[in-house]
């Protein structure tokens, strides 16, 4: 198949399945890009989701317009795009219409609902592989990204010093400069 | 009601101008935007209502697709049709769209260099840290209803995608289809009672 209609059928299908915003879209970025058609890295897909944390805009677009650029420039950034946005355009001027005339979708709801637990699970998933990316296996473990993830974990849950992504991004890249300053 | 705006060339780059300063802010994605959207679309230009966004904002998310994608479309759309719609959308997509663009050229000429290595080093593992804590938030919920059901539904999706492997476009649409199931079968539930 042409490049071209690839990254167009792979950005409509993760616009069309991320049901419920956000990181819902990254469990499906990882499948299409890394597994089914090895456009990104493992490692490459981490600096990604990285690089969408601390730019604007949504992973989903993000995500298009990096994958396109690397694999087809600009023209690869526009179809990925369009392709990511077409599900949502099409989807949303129905519920639109129909809002002007109901205000309530209730089977969306439910399906929302119904969905959620997968999204969750899917969310959980792809954050696993992300972490055993940055730490490594039992046999090859890389004690100072450990301490990180714990260290930023903790952060980000705390309801008394929550930090945000940007910020903990930063701090983190500090403390890997850092470290390799130290020579390590 | 909200008043809506005259429709002309200069509403729409002002719609465009809007949607795109938004997302040009949005960082971090998700709910960031409703703060901003509310201050500049409902307090400055009057163009809805907070009833109306919070629908937007509500159907925006329970769709497929980026939330503020779905949302400017929404807000478009209710102010000037479809052409209200698609340039609010373009407004929202291009901020991302330069950026990363620029970003990717760049990736390659510094993705080299030890000291971007060693700060992705360090950014790695706090992006591990950011979405397991997005997974843990959202699993509480999920938790706190004690229902079993979709405790079971995450149980059996986490086996499905991590220890079977099994594609997750599969996995969503088998989900999305038993829900419809269940939908169908308590509203009937609910009519019986």
């Amino acid at each position: 198949m042409n490049i071209l209609l690839q990254l167009f059928v792979s950005f409509f299908q993760i616009g069309l399945f991320s049901i419920g915003g956000g990181y819902a879209a990254m469990p499906l970025i990882q499948a299409q890009t890394v597994e089914i058609h090895g456009w990104l890295t493992p490692l490459e897909f981490a600096d990604l989701v990285t690089i969408a944390e601390m730019t604007p805009g949504p992973i989903a677009i993000n995500s298009a317009t990096f994958v396109g650029m690397r694999v087809a420039g600009i023209a690869g950034v526009v179809v990925a795009t369009l392709g990511n946005i077409l599900p949502s355009v099409i989807i949303m001027l129905i519920l639109a219409k129909l809002y002007e005339k109901y205000s309530e979708q209730t089977l969306m709801k439910h399906i929302l609902e119904g969905v959620r637990p997968t999204v969750v699970a899917a969310i959980f998933t792809a954050g696993l592989s992300l972490l055993q990316l940055a730490v490594g296996s039992i046999s090859s473990l890389d004690l100072f990204a450990l301490v990180i993830f714990v260290i930023a974990f903790l952060f980000a849950n705390s309801r008394k010093m929550s930090l945000g992504p940007i910020t903990l991004l930063t701090m983190g890249a500090a403390c890997g400069i850092g470290w390799a300053a130290l020579g390590f | 009601m909200s008043a809506k705006p005259v429709i002309n060339l200069k509403f729409y780059l002002k719609l465009f101008w809007t949607t795109f300063t938004l997302s040009m802010f949005t960082f971090g994605g998700g709910f960031v935007i409703v703060s901003l959207m509310r201050k500049k679309m409902v307090v400055q230009y009057g163009w809805i209502n907070d009833e109306e966004m919070l629908d937007f904002i509500t159907i925006a998310q329970s769709s497929p697709g980026p939330i503020a994608v779905n949302g400017s479309l929404m807000v478009g759309y209710h102010l000037a049709g479809v052409p209200g719609a698609l340039v609010s959308a373009l407004g929202t997509i291009l901020p991302p769209m330069i950026i990363l663009t620029l970003v990717s050229i760049g990736y390659k000429a510094v993705s080299e260099n030890m000291w971007i290595k060693a700060a992705f080093h360090g950014m790695r593992a706090v992006v591990a840290a950011i979405v397991l804590q997005v997974t843990w938030a959202l699993f509480k919920p999920l938790a706190e209803k004690k229902k079993v059901l979709p405790l079971l539904l995450f149980i059996v999706a986490f086996l499905a995608l991590f220890v079977f492997k099994i594609n997750i476009m599969a996995v969503m649409i088998f989900m999305i289809l038993l829900s419809v199931v269940i939908s169908i079968y308590e509203t009937k539930k609910e009519k019986n009672v």
